[in-house]
């Protein structure tokens, strides 16, 4: 199961398909998740910690806008995860956490930047082009790999154990 | 405390089929008994609960009609004060105009997922010659008659 990175990171087409075809999509909401459910809050509804900016300077300089950097305090940990990546360009609407084009432009450089597979893809908006759309995607999930080579070697060697024992 | 916290997770289940309405798919999570919260909206479901119980009930309701039902994970919990349009004065709340414009485009989504399904189940025949069985050509002419 590859983590693949998805742009727009709270679509749910892409979540569903990623999910779909057997990978774990890192989006938004999970890392939204861990802010409004988190107790470390010192004030709710105000989510940002002490610590948030400083991790968002490690993408941003401190010349670039707050929000830049308060986005990539999101953002910033998702792509280091990435093992993949499906970057859709010109999505319908763009509001709240990826409502800053300059945010996404540079998390799209970063992911360039990164030497993972990337797959860039349009919206569809007609049904031949819904039907190349998922067409790609499903080639493209298909050809990552399913099991990381490390898991393997650590269930051979908890299942080794076993077998020994039972002989 | 915080580990249970941790583990409390929402999804949304968006429901873009002809045969399965959002209240059907709720009737199914009550009928399956796990310890989960549902609230129906006009998009579908919003379930919350422990991971485990939502990601079974989830594939569940998936099994429905699994190219036409859609998921994906919320990071607020249902009737959160800071996202529940009952405590901000009404209209939309933020995120669901991108969720909207998505949901437009899941009938042709659907659809392609079903070719791409007919498409794969035609390759795994075409390994193995063998008659057409009856059942295959029901389904083929009521899919044609359908049309």
């Amino acid at each position: 199961m590859a983590k693949v990175f998805i742009y727009p990171l709270n679509s749910l087409i892409l979540a569903d398909l990623v999910e779909r075809f057997g990978h774990k999509p890192l989006t938004m909401m999970s890392q939204i998740r861990e802010k409004v459910t988190g107790l470390s809050l010192d004030s709710p509804p105000m989510n940002i910690t002490s610590e948030d900016p400083k991790l968002g300077l490690k993408y941003a300089a401190i010349e670039v806008p707050a929000g830049v950097r308060g986005r990539m305090s999101l953002m910033g940990p998702l792509i280091e995860q990435t093992e993949a990546a499906i970057i859709v360009e010109n999505p319908p609407a763009n509001f709240g956490c990826i409502g800053c084009n300059r945010t996404n432009e540079l998390i799209k450089y970063l992911i360039r930047s990164k030497g993972v597979p990337v797959l860039e893809v349009k919206y569809p908006e007609s049904d031949d082009e819904a039907r190349d759309f998922v067409n790609k995607i499903a080639e493209f999930l298909e050809t990552l790999p399913r099991e990381k080579p490390e898991e393997n070697e650590k269930a051979k060697e908890e299942g080794l154990p076993e077998k020994e024992g039972k002989e | 405390m915080t580990e249970t916290k941790k583990e409390e997770i929402t999804k949304y289940i968006v429901i873009s089929s002809d045969k399965v309405l959002p209240s059907d798919a709720a009737m199914k999570i009550y009928e399956s008994e796990f310890p989960v919260t549902v609230k129906e909206t006009c998009f579908g479901l919003i379930v919350s609960g422990a991971k485990n119980d939502v990601q079974g009930v989830v594939e569940k309701i998936r099994q429905l009609d699994k190219n036409h039902i859609f998921i994906k994970d919320r990071g607020f919990p249902p009737g959160d004060e800071r996202r529940c349009r009952a405590s901000r004065g009404g209209g939309p709340r933020p995120g669901f105009h991108f969720l909207r414009e998505e949901v437009e485009m899941l009938p042709a989504i659907g659809a392609a997922l079903d070719e791409l399904e007919a498409k794969e189940h035609v390759k795994e025949k075409c390994k193995t010659k063998c008659r057409l069985k009856t059942s295959d050509l029901e389904k083929v002419i009521e899919e044609e008659l359908a049309r």
